[in-house]
């Protein structure tokens, strides 16, 4: 075969997370907000603006987890016993986000409850994700093709900073993604959570940027060295770009700028993660080679992923297009 | 609590238990998703504002039981790797790709067009409404497609090789999709999700006729209710005979269990109806059987000879008791849709149809039965097919993650609690949907 399917695997797997991240990254900030909406009206406008959506966010999420079962399915049979916590508690934390959509609006006197486990779900949710990268950055112990690590190897300082990390993150991304979608109060007070958002962000960045190459020396090594190193610049100079045009959309009161800037920021960050963990799939030992399907499993599944993928992004935006504009506050969902 | 459990008996409650509480709500939304396409396409092609009010009705039911199903869904696609990760590296390049095509094609199709059908009406027209809404149906049926075609592998592997570390290689995607038992497999579930939901539509029609026997939308749903049963129970009765006929050929250890067969009958095998499995003694207590049935049924030959269980060793053995009664209460109620579905007709051509009390008391009771006999069919077919995980190669013991038992007790009673509390609470909001009257115009059907 001349194709490298594994790497060519891996991009897409990448790209399926990183959409991921990106498009449950606001609708879980829009969640961990949730506390924020001072009025019935403004909860329900901030539900609104991603009742419609959602549901193919969370997709992504199925979809990085059945892909890496699919193509590489030792990294998956790994990296899930090695979370086993995490994951599960991020799963149950899931739930009662998800199904907070439609029951809040199926009761009165319970509303509260759903409501809180709307937002108790996506900051659990957020934090566990951010626990689970850590955990990965950190390195998960294999031998024999199985996880060979301890219970509680996932928890420790570096996870959960880089846990709160990605709530801060996923908060930022859920105001800005409000700026765009709101009008008068709300979204005045989004923009005034933004800006201390966007500095703790930043700070969260910076702290994960220099605690990363402590945790194993070959991340040091990547960064340090040709043709990591010319990365090394380019990355930190368009975080400071994208840092700049969040702070000038926020003053300047533009409703698009902030969210565009706070989905760069993203952008760049999962680049510079993805820069310390190639070539590995499961750091610090198992490789994408290593953990890849045999290649008639990569090219059997690739022929769909090449068709389907396009398809699925024209409807996705599609639906997008269709509920665009600002949220009216008066046409109910429900 | 849950001490002294291994880990692997914890595990396998687990995923049962997770399953179980899943495989509800599809079953239900596949059904549904196809109503719902009929009764929009009923309205566009009517303007009869009955459908409107009726798809309206359960679109609201639809989506509550859908958000069920994705929260649940999303725990099962983890659940492989966090308790079964021998099993998912070892049969992930088989089963996997399969996987990543039901994401593909059925998950992103179902979620990006659901906002569309329940939001969007009003802002994309009534014809892409339409496309959105058939997208959705279409949507779960492929979902069915792909998931059956993985559950079938597992329980009749095909088109593929073993490596030396111990991995399913794939040889022959189109042997390893259309494997022997997907085809029945498929058709089976799919009209059980109809049946299931004719069931509930039926009972949700019944129990407002009962109140108002001239509310026009109640009406009308029960009578497509009952229309869909009298179509559906016959076939599917037909349809689990050949599937029944498929396993006999190619895992009749589990025929066996469902028959109660502990011995084999050289000269034809007797139907055993009804009867109490002793596990210990290896044989069925009380049991009211009708001579050489089983052989006619199973081999078409009264005198034909049956293996039983005494022909396999005992560690291959499934556990008879549990496939025995699940097969039993699964086809008992199979027939009792078939004869509630002969009443109404009968009450149909009687013209005592939407005030006939007594068959829409029967209807409300047979509302939840789609259910439980959806569940005991799982039940027989899995447990059926123990101890294999990939039948006949890889056994479920040997399928399990490294885990330790306590840490899938803690999450098992995690996912209890979380459960009950959270599908209770829908199931609950579901029930009060369905107890407002469809109608708040009120009116006459044309009878």
């Amino acid at each position: 075969m001349l194709l490298d399917l594994p790497f060519i695997w891996a991009g897409i797997i990448a790209f399926a997370v990183l959409t991921y991240v990106i498009l449950d990254g606001f609708d879980l900030g829009v969640g961990i907000l949730f506390p924020s909406g001072k009025s019935e009206q403004d909860r329900d406008v901030m539900m609104n603006s991603i009742a419609p959506v959602w549901d193919g966010n969370e997709t992504w999420l199925v979809l990085g987890g059945g892909g890496l079962f699919a193509v590489f399915p030792l990294a998956y049979a790994v990296v899930m016993p090695a979370l086993y916590m995490p994951i599960t508690i991020m799963l149950l934390a899931l739930i009662f986000r998800g199904v907070a959509f439609e029951y809040r609006w199926r009761t009165e006197r319970w509303k509260w409850v759903w409501d809180r486990a709307f937002f108790g779900g996506s900051l659990v949710a957020a934090f566990m994700q951010g626990i689970s990268l850590g955990a990965l950055v950190q390195g998960i112990k294999v031998v024999d093709r199985a996880y060979a690590g301890g219970w509680w190897d996932w928890l420790s300082p570096f996870s959960i900073i880089t846990g709160v990390a990605v709530v801060v993150g996923y908060a930022l991304l859920g105001a800005t993604w409000l700026i765009l979608k709101t009008e008068g109060q709300l979204q005045y007070n989004m923009r005034r959570i933004a800006r201390p958002t966007g500095i703790a962000l930043l700070g969260f960045i910076g702290l994960a940027s220099i605690l990363t190459p402590l945790q194993d020396p070959i991340y040091a090594q990547r960064w340090f060295n040709l043709p990591g190193s010319i990365f090394s610049v380019i990355v930190p100079t368009l975080v400071i770009a994208a840092a700049v045009a969040l702070w000038h959309g926020l003053r300047t009161e533009k409703d698009a700028m902030p969210f565009v800037a706070t989905l760069s920021l993203f952008v760049l960050c999962y680049i510079g993660i993805g820069i310390s963990f190639y070539p590995n799939i499961v750091p610090p030992s198992l490789s994408i080679w290593e953990a890849a399907a045999p290649d008639k499993s990569l090219a059997f599944a690739l022929v769909g992923t090449v068709v389907l993928v396009p398809i699925i992004l024209i409807y996705t935006a599609y639906a997008y297009w269709v509920f665009r504009g600002k949220i009216d506050p008066n046409e109910g969902y429900h | 609590m849950l001490d002294g459990f291994s880990a692997e008996t914890l595990a396998r409650a687990q995923f049962a238990f997770t399953v179980s509480f899943h495989i509800v709500f599809p079953a239900f939304s596949i059904g549904l998703a196809s109503f719902l396409t009929v009764l929009n396409g009923l309205w566009l092609r009517t303007r009869n504002e009955t459908y409107l009010t009726l798809f309206e009705y359960w679109k609201k039911i639809f989506a509550v039981a859908f958000g069920m199903g994705v929260v649940s869904g999303i725990v099962m696609s983890y659940q492989f790797g966090t308790n079964w990760s021998v099993f998912s590296d070892r049969a992930g390049p088989v089963i996997g790709p399969l996987m990543a095509y039901e994401v593909l094609s059925a998950f992103f199709l179902e979620a990006g067009f659901l906002g569309i059908m329940l939001f969007g009406r009003k802002r994309v027209g009534d014809q892409l409404h339409m496309f959105a809404t058939a997208m959705v149906a279409f949507g779960t049926l492929m979902s069915a497609t792909w998931i059956l075609s993985v559950n079938s592998w597992m329980q009749t592997p095909a088109g593929f090789s073993i490596t030396e570390n111990g991995q399913f290689y794939p040889e022959d995607w189109w042997a390893i999709v259309f494997n022997p038992s997907f085809p029945y497999r498929l058709v089976h579930m799919v009209l059980a999700a109809y049946l299931t939901t004719a069931l509930v539509v039926g009972a949700v029609g019944a129990w407002h006729l009962l109140r108002n026997s001239i509310d026009a939308a109640a009406g009308k749903m029960f009578s497509m209710a009952m229309w869909m049963l009298l179509l559906v129970a016959p076939l599917q009765i037909f349809v689990g005979d050949a599937h029944g006929l498929n396993t006999l050929e190619h895992q009749p250890v589990k025929i066996m269990a469902m028959e109660g067969h502990y011995d084999s009958h050289p000269h034809g095998a007797p139907l055993i109806l009804f009867g109490i499995p002793n596990p210990e003694e290896k044989r069925i207590d009380y049991a009211i059987e009708i001579p050489k049935l089983s052989s006619l049924i199973l081999k078409h030959h009264l005198d034909a000879p049956l293996d039983g269980l005494d022909t396999i060793p005992d560690e291959d053995e499934p556990p008879v008791v549990i496939v025995f009664w699940s097969f039993r209460i699964m086809v008992g109620l199979g027939f009792a849709m078939l004869g509630l579905a002969g009443w109404a007709a009968f009450g149909r051509m009687r013209k005592r149809f939407y005030d006939a009390r007594w068959l829409q008391r029967a209807s409300i009771a047979m509302g939840p039965m789609g259910f439980v006999a959806v569940l005991a069919g799982w039940v027989t077919t899995e447990v059926g097919r123990q101890p294999w995980t990939v039948y006949g190669l890889l056994r479920t013991s040997d399928s399990l993650a490294p885990v330790a038992a306590p840490a899938v007790a803690a999450s098992l009673i995690a996912f209890i609690v979380v459960y009950f509390f959270v599908f209770g609470a829908g199931t609950f909001y579901i029930l009060r949907l369905m107890g407002k009257t469809p109608t708040a115009k009120g009116g006459t059907h044309a009878a």
